[in-house]
């Protein structure tokens, strides 16, 4: 974790540390557990498949949570997000095998705002396809 | 069946307050794979000047999503739950959530859309701290494949 950025250290087109991030079967079970978000899409099978689903897909909220993880890695106060908001344009397939899903988190300033903070527009890849559309936040930096 | 657009601007009753836990911020951000100080060691969170643990900032779905499901389940909207998909969410925040805040939720219905087939639920969910602060705003357009225009 980097604990020094500053407002003033980056400009428009600041690159963020990118993210790798695995979700596995146990991965999808921890998070409906700790969420309360059981639906079967995301952890039975055959009831994913029956609803014309590939296989058993990731929660969106679990994506979002990973990929916010590139913006609060990288401030100083993970408190300091303002905004944070994503559209859920391709569901993440897991398998049931050792890997699962793997999501490539990218990030970029986008906007330099004068109020102290930033927009920084997040790009999340599984198997090279874009899983989030539109996933911007707004921090404020030191 | 189709969505009824008269329940535009609907507006749910504010729910029973959620108290925020230590132990289920842990929880919730060891589920995500985070494991940032300031969501796990009290004295990390104190450093950057809070009381306590501060919560990751898609927490704030444990409790909007709770109140958005009341308005999803609604049976004058008409929406199939069964095969509603999520489509967007968007979180605004006043401050993080913090250990020890009871969480009440008022929910509104903002918009409801017929777009190719599917019917479109956008919800606003206002997070309210107990003294009536404000904490964060939740909004998720929910979307219910291929219902509109189904005979009922």
């Amino acid at each position: 974790m980097t604990a020094s950025i500053t407002w003033a250290d980056v400009e428009v087109g600041t690159v963020l540390p990118e993210l790798t991030v695995q979700l596995r079967r146990v991965d999808l079970v921890k998070y409906a557990g700790a969420s309360g978000d059981f639906n079967p899409i995301h952890w039975n099978e055959s009831f994913a498949v029956a609803v014309g689903l590939p296989d058993i897909i990731a929660h969106g909220m679990l994506t979002m949570a990973s990929a916010g993880r590139i913006v609060t890695d990288w401030a100083v106060d993970p408190g300091a997000v303002l905004e944070y908001g994503v559209r859920f344009t391709r569901p993440v397939v897991v398998p049931n095998d050792d890997d699962g899903a793997t999501l490539q988190i990218t990030a970029v300033v986008g906007e330099k705002r004068d109020d102290g903070t930033v927009r920084v527009d997040i790009t999340a890849k599984c198997l090279d396809a874009t899983v989030l559309g539109k996933a911007q936040a707004v921090v404020r930096l030191a | 069946m189709s969505i009824n657009l008269a329940l535009i601007g609907k507006v749910y009753p504010i729910t029973s307050p959620y108290e925020v836990g230590r132990e289920k911020i842990r929880e919730f951000a060891t589920a995500i794979g985070d494991f940032n100080p300031a969501f796990h060691d009290v004295a990390a969170a104190q450093a950057l000047g809070y009381r306590d643990l501060i919560a990751p900032p898609t927490f704030a779905i444990l409790v909007t999503f709770r109140a958005a499901s009341i308005a999803m389940f609604d049976p004058e909207l008409g929406v199939d739950y069964s095969r509603v998909v999520h489509g967007e969410q968007r979180f605004t925040y006043a401050r993080p959530i913090i250990v020890g805040d009871r969480l009440a939720v008022v929910t509104t219905i903002e918009n409801l859309r017929v777009a190719a087939g599917n019917d479109m639920v956008t919800t606003r969910a206002e997070v309210f701290a107990h003294d009536g602060e404000l904490v964060v705003t939740a909004w998720s357009v929910t979307v219910a494949r291929g219902t509109a225009g189904e005979q009922s």
